[in-house]
């Protein structure tokens, strides 16, 4: 799955069919910071993203040019 | 999974904290209730006031116009044109595709055409941080606009995220002070303040996000690149971690302080503070002169400097009360 970040954009590969509440977990993110989009649509945690999708995680937090954490070398 | 509400739509959202998990429609009239109930509970206005909203270009500015304009108040946005580069230009931009998009009126207030220079200089010539630059000039701006054009009431975005932020701050430093003044209302202390208000404050910053996205608003996403407000990301990021295990902290860390504030005394001491007006431009402040007038001598007195004393019709502290506005009625 192609996936679409900011703060810095940027995209990653992740291999899929995987769940979003796994995604997050290999970026190290907390559900509550972000919100993931799919196709326009919001994707929740419990929902599988497929090999072939590309979904955008949007940061939620205002109040700072702050970056995502590094991702780990094992999600890429 | 289908939505808790109505059991027929998919989910398009789950919120931990009230047990449930809402499809798009449902979540909409969620946000739209979440935000009247905060507005009739502090009555913060009414639909025959006009209400100036701040609006900057994000989320939560332009969800919080979206919605008031949705619910039939009469809204005029203002926008403070910050002058950072491609940030602002696309911040402005974004915020009048918006009001052109629903024929909503907008006021730009120019920093660099009023000024004579953005946050940036602002920040560099007063030599203080570019948040707190950005913040005095933004406050001053909306009051002394919103006052001369007839405006009771003007509404920010802040959100629970942002209050809860705010007050973890305040109460790990025991600002006590500050914690008098957070409120999600606050009304007119003086002839020449209008009343301050936070509509979305029962809403977290991701449910403000998710509207927006839901509504297909197209706000700024990237942030200032001059905030590094480090503090209140730390205490965000705190609480968020708390609202991960435990949901409903951020709720009820700030609904109950809201709840208890008449108890623990803080909401008191407001009441205390006297106002006079600012030795240089009359507006309201505790000390002689205001925090804005005292901001922007520096950068008036470059100026100056380098005209030969000709001030170019630049900010100069002495005639700040004259600033014109760039107003833009769109709509």
């Amino acid at each position: 799955m192609l996936i679409k970040c900011h703060h810095p954009a940027r995209e990653l590969t992740i291999k899929g069919p995987r769940q979003v509440r796994a995604v997050l977990g290999d970026l190290k993110l907390l559900p509550e910071t972000v919100l993931v989009i799919r196709n326009d649509t919001l994707v929740t945690e419990d929902e599988l993203v497929a090999d072939d999708d590309t979904i955008e995680i949007r940061p939620v937090i205002s109040g700072g040019a702050h970056s995502l954490p590094p991702v780990a070398s094992h999600a890429m | 999974m289908r939505c808790k509400r109505c059991h027929a739509a998919p989910v398009a959202i789950k919120l931990p904290r009230h047990h449930t998990a809402l499809c798009a429609a449902c979540f909409d009239r969620y946000v739209v209730d979440q935000v009247e109930r905060a507005i009739k509970h502090y009555r913060m206005f009414r639909r025959d006031e006009p209400v100036l909203v701040a609006v900057s270009g994000g989320k939560d500015s332009l969800g919080l116009w979206d919605l008031l304009q949705r619910m039939g108040y009469q809204t005029t946005g203002v926008h403070v044109q910050q002058g950072i580069g491609g940030y602002s230009g696309a911040s402005e931009a974004k915020t009048r595709a918006f009001a052109e998009a629903k024929g909503l009126p907008l006021i730009v207030y120019d920093l660099n055409k009023e000024y004579g220079g953005g946050v940036t200089a602002i920040a560099e010539t007063s030599r203080r941080s570019a948040c707190s630059a950005c913040g005095t000039v933004k406050r001053y701006a909306f009051n002394k606009i919103g006052r001369e054009l007839g405006f009771p009431v003007v509404a920010t975005g802040h959100n629970l995220d942002d209050e809860a932020a705010r007050l973890l701050g305040n109460l790990l430093r025991w600002q006590v002070d500050y914690l008098a003044k957070q409120s999600p209302a606050l009304p007119a202390s003086h002839a020449k303040l209008i009343r301050k208000v936070k509509p979305l404050f029962r809403l977290t910053e991701q449910e403000v996000a998710a509207y927006a996205v839901l509504r297909k608003i197209d706000y700024v996403i990237d942030e200032c690149p001059m905030s590094h407000d480090a503090n209140s990301l730390q205490y965000k990021a705190a609480l968020n971690q708390l609202e991960h295990q435990s949901p409903g902290t951020k709720q009820f860390f700030y609904l109950e302080f809201l709840r208890r504030q008449p108890i623990v005394g803080a909401e008191s001491t407001a009441e205390a503070v006297v106002l006079n007006e600012c030795a240089r431009c009359g507006e309201p402040t505790t000390g002689e002169l205001c925090g804005h007038c005292r901001l922007i001598a520096p950068l008036a007195q470059t100026h100056q400097t380098e005209s030969g004393g000709r001030n170019n019709g630049r900010a100069d502290p002495s005639i700040v009360s004259n600033i014109p506005m760039s107003v833009d009625w769109t709509a």
